[in-house]
């Protein structure tokens, strides 16, 4: 379809401000003399414009999202209008605090309640993502070293499965990286751990459940082992869906966390983002927090408070589901990815076969090694039926994997009928192995040219003048 | 209550049976039992749908809202035309994550790769990435762009926006990069220092231009010292003064920043605000991010796709040029709309507006007691007054539903104007500051 610049005509345009009302004024110097292009269209064709794209878009009520280790949850819309009040979004961020009582109050519950669901003492809702807590939380385990005047922990440990955001936080943060092996399990294997830990240990990153979908079992030795070296465990909670209500990583030996807003607790992903990752921590870290202005503190991640509407829908939510709900959401969401996972496993291997948690991962190697169809030409098959495909080619230690995360918010219809699609796939996979390099066949564009859009970026329109 | 759990007790049950559990304690062996929860979390019960809409409103209505604001200092008051909120309100883009599978993801890429492209047109350069968390982050991650094993040093003008600064330090102190401060001179950098400061350690200078005081800063003389010292030059721009200032591609920045919230987000106390980053094709591999472009698909149509992916974090890991993965895409596509709506002619007329009040405010307050601070420089729509004593001015214009401008130390006061400002808004406050100050 046409460009938002494709569709513009010079002169066209909806004006939406009175005259000045005053006389004009420019600075004296420094003007641009380059030609700005915007598009000019009336409002009719802006709205179509839009309306047409969204139409291209495929969101959570557009269909199923299974899209593992994104939590791609329900987003109520009560949640929607609490933060389009115009108490809250008319408020400016530097106003004085006895007019802001309000946002002070959203704020400081939310954090309360983060606390409680975590096993955590403080919160800051200034990070507004998870990777961008996942640096704050690292920020935190060097301020605290160093403090300690114990320079030579420069290490941070990551198995092998983590995000690919944890090691570069951790880079980010000027740690070394030391990546250590799973078991055949997809846990963390406690030789290579008791081996990785030493003097120079700066902290653990991990993810539990982790991103292979299981609850790491061993995982009070292992916030042991590394306390012991003299580190700190750091919790990745992308994965909190799963076991809020039911355990908290402060009773698991963690010291300092992330949560996902955008994805435990109800936000939109807005297509990317804006999302929330609040850090949390353990008393003894709470001066370094940032955005509280404490002594000590390690100063700010971004401007202000941290994306302020997203804390309000989490709210939103966290009154809503309350305490009954909230272990009711993890036991369903775990519930749900069981289900699937045992209508599908006579076909579809999984990579670990036990009980899994809110996800699961179906590893197509053997099916690749047999068919030449692979976990990309599984996905892309669901995408002519309407589903949102697993995540694909993660965790690294995978091979051919497909991740799927339900999440509560399904029926079991839904999943009946996921499940069914999933084995038609397979079946067709099986007797048409050809025709799935094909697929999608139904969808607005069919597979992209990846590598022409690499090797020759195309990344802005080109105006004529 | 809500709890957004579909499937009744009896249906989970059944579930549960068929995959052969006993209960929803079978799915939780391997928590070891020690760590399992044994009471019910300490937040309140459930609450029904009428009752969160009356906590929150509750709540919303503790705070005070300004209908006349003149305060900015990095959180603009702008309009916002209605369609820029229906678009954005749309749940196909809401409700949708990253567009991983480009075939179903063609509207949230075409409005990003737009969106590329406006960011592009505003500061004059080649190549923008799809948005970060917001402008001091933009900022904090052009700096680490910057950097290599010889520079590493980072110069950041005293008259960049003090909360820029602050990230722009704690991302530093993660990489333990040395961040020194240039000296303000007038209002603006103090060009003689900057010189003396520019050695052959030094990655980057960051300047911000209007700058925190809203003035303009000699970008021609700083462009060309920090590049005589073989440094980078980082500016940091508003974006709604791009309509009518000398872009940083034509100044010759090596990258282009900043916060994007003028473009359609309202004040939201803070945030969801927009970072953007843009630069020339020579950095554009360094860029942090999300990045469109464009392709075709298998039949030849064009395809919007996410490119440049090496750069990122779920492909080179520890070696990614940032760790970002979400980013604020909705707000870029607020600030795609919000300039698809006012169209070439109306941007430039809120930018003129802009100037033009604030300009005025600056002669009303010069006349009721307030005299500027620098009167010789030059700005956009922001600038800096004495004022004795700002809290009594404050309060008085609070009493009277205003919000004045921000008070700064040293007894001045950073105020700004845009084209929300009604010429009798402005009449009436500076009547209002003149009767404190008695001029």
């Amino acid at each position: 379809m046409k460009l938002v610049f494709e569709r513009s005509r010079a002169g066209r345009g909806t004006q939406y401000l009175p005259e000045n009302d005053v006389p004009r004024r420019l600075p004296k110097a420094q003007l641009r003399e380059k030609k700005l292009h915007l598009a000019s269209l009336p409002e009719t064709e802006v709205d179509r414009h839009y309306t047409e794209l969204a139409k291209q878009t495929h969101g959570v009520n557009d269909g199923f999202y299974p899209l593992g280790s994104c939590t791609m949850k329900y987003n109520p819309q009560i949640n929607e209008e609490m933060a389009a009040l115009p108490g809250f979004t008319k408020i400016h961020p530097l106003q004085d605090a006895d007019t802001v009582e309000g946002c002070r109050e959203v704020c400081d519950t939310l954090e309360k309640y983060l606390c409680e669901i975590t096993g955590m003492d403080a919160v800051s809702l200034q990070p507004a993502a998870g990777a961008h807590g996942e640096f704050t939380g690292l920020l935190l385990i060097k301020a605290y070293h160093r403090e300690r005047g114990d320079v030579k922990r420069t290490k941070i440990i990551v198995p092998d499965s983590a995000h690919g955001t944890n090691p570069a936080s951790a880079a980010m943060a000027g740690f070394d990286v030391v990546s250590i092996a799973s078991d055949d399990q997809g846990c963390v294997d406690l030789e290579s751990l008791k081996a990785a830990v030493g003097e120079d240990t700066a902290g653990l990153m991990l993810t539990n459940p982790n991103t292979v979908g299981l609850f790491d079992p061993n995982i009070l030795e292992i916030t042991r082992i590394v306390h012991e070296a003299g580190g700190l465990c750091y919790y990745d909670g992308a994965n909190l869906n799963a076991v809020m209500g039911i355990a908290r990583p402060g009773d698991m030996g963690f010291d300092v966390i992330h949560v996902n807003l955008h994805k435990t607790f109800s936000t939109p992903h807005g297509g990317g983002g804006p999302g929330s990752g609040p850090s949390g921590c353990k008393a003894f870290l709470a001066k370094y927090l940032p955005g509280k202005g404490a002594e000590g503190s390690i100063g700010d991640v971004r401007s202000f408070g941290g994306n302020f509407l997203v804390a309000v829908k989490a709210l939103a939510y966290i009154l809503s589901i309350g305490r009954e709900g909230i272990p009711a959401a993890a036991e369903n969401a775990v519930l749900n990815a069981n289900y699937m996972k045992e209508k599908l496993k006579d076909i579809y291997p999984l990579a670990y076969d036990r009980t899994c948690m809110h996800e699961f991962v179906i590893c197509l190697e053997e099916l690749k090694h047999q068919t030449d169809v692979s976990a990309l030409d599984i996905a892309k098959a669901m995408l002519d039926h309407g589903i949102h495909p697993p995540t694909m080619y993660f965790p690294l230690i995978v091979h051919e994997a497909l991740m799927v995360e339900p999440t509560e918010t399904e029926t079991k219809e839904t999943l009946d009928e996921a499940v069914r699609i999933f084995r038609d796939i397979y079946d067709e996979a099986v007797k048409n192995p050809e025709a799935m390099h094909e697929k999608p066949l139904h969808t607005p564009v069919r597979r992209p040219d990846e590598v022409l859009a690499a090797r020759s970026p195309v990344i802005r329109y080109a105006f004529e003048d | 209550m809500g709890n957004y759990i579909p499937n009744t007790p009896a249906e989970q049950q059944e579930m549960l049976k068929e995959c052969g559990y006993s209960g929803f304690d079978d799915l939780y062996r391997d928590i070891p039992e020690s760590v399992l929860l044994k009471e019910p979390l300490d937040i309140p019960a459930a609450n029904s749908e009428l009752s969160v809409r009356r906590i929150i409103e509750d709540m919303a209505e503790k705070n005070v809202v300004y209908r006349h604001i003149f305060r900015g200092a990095g959180a603009y008051n702008h309009y916002i035309p209605a369609i820029v909120n229906t678009i954005a309100d749309k749940e196909e883009f809401r409700t949708a994550y990253t567009p991983y599978q480009a075939e179903i993801s063609q509207g949230v890429l075409q409005t990003i790769f737009e969106y590329q492209t406006d960011i592009c047109e505003l500061t004059g350069m080649d190549a923008s990435n799809a948005s970060v968390y917001d402008g001091a982050v933009a900022a904090a991650e052009a700096c680490e762009m910057c950097r290599d094993r010889k520079r590493s040093t980072i110069l950041v003008s005293g008259t960049v926006d003090p909360k820029t600064v602050s990230v722009v330090k704690t991302y530093s102190f993660g990489r333990d990069v040395k961040v020194i401060l240039v000296p303000e001179k007038d209002g603006v950098t103090d060009l003689a220092a900057l010189k003396e400061l520019l050695t052959p350690d030094v990655s980057c200078l960051l300047i911000q231009h209007p700058n925190y005081y809203g003035n303009l800063e000699p970008m021609e003389e700083a462009v060309e010292a920090v590049h005589a010292s073989g440094a980078k030059l980082i500016e940091s721009v508003n974006p709604v003064s791009m309509a009518v200032l000398k872009t940083p591609g034509e100044y010759g920045a090596d990258i282009a920043v900043g916060e994007g919230q003028p473009l359609g987000m309202p004040l939201s106390f803070g945030g969801p605000y927009l970072g953007f980053m843009a630069t020339g094709h020579k950095m554009m591999r360094k860029l942090p991010g999300r990045i469109v472009g464009q392709t075709v698909d298998c039949d030849g149509n064009r395809t919007f796709v996410l490119t440049l992916q090496a750069r990122e974090q779920h492909i080179r890991r520890e070696k990614a040029s940032s760790n970002i993965c979400s980013n604020e895409a909705l707000c870029a596509l607020r600030a795609a709309a919000y300039l698809a709506a006012m169209g070439p002619d109306g941007f430039y007329e809120t930018a003129v507006q802009c100037s033009s009040k604030a300009h005025y405010l600056q002669e009303k307050l010069a006349e009721a007691g307030l005299p500027p601070v620098w009167p010789d420089q030059e700005f956009f729509h922001e600038f800096v007054t004495a004022c004795p004593d700002p809290a009594k001015v404050l309060g008085a214009l609070a009493s009277e539903g205003i919000l004045g401008g921000l008070p700064l130390p040293g007894g001045r006061i950073l105020w700004c104007a845009t084209e929300m400002n009604t010429k009798e808004e402005m009449d009436r406050a500076a009547a209002i500051v003149k009767e404190v100050t008695g001029a």
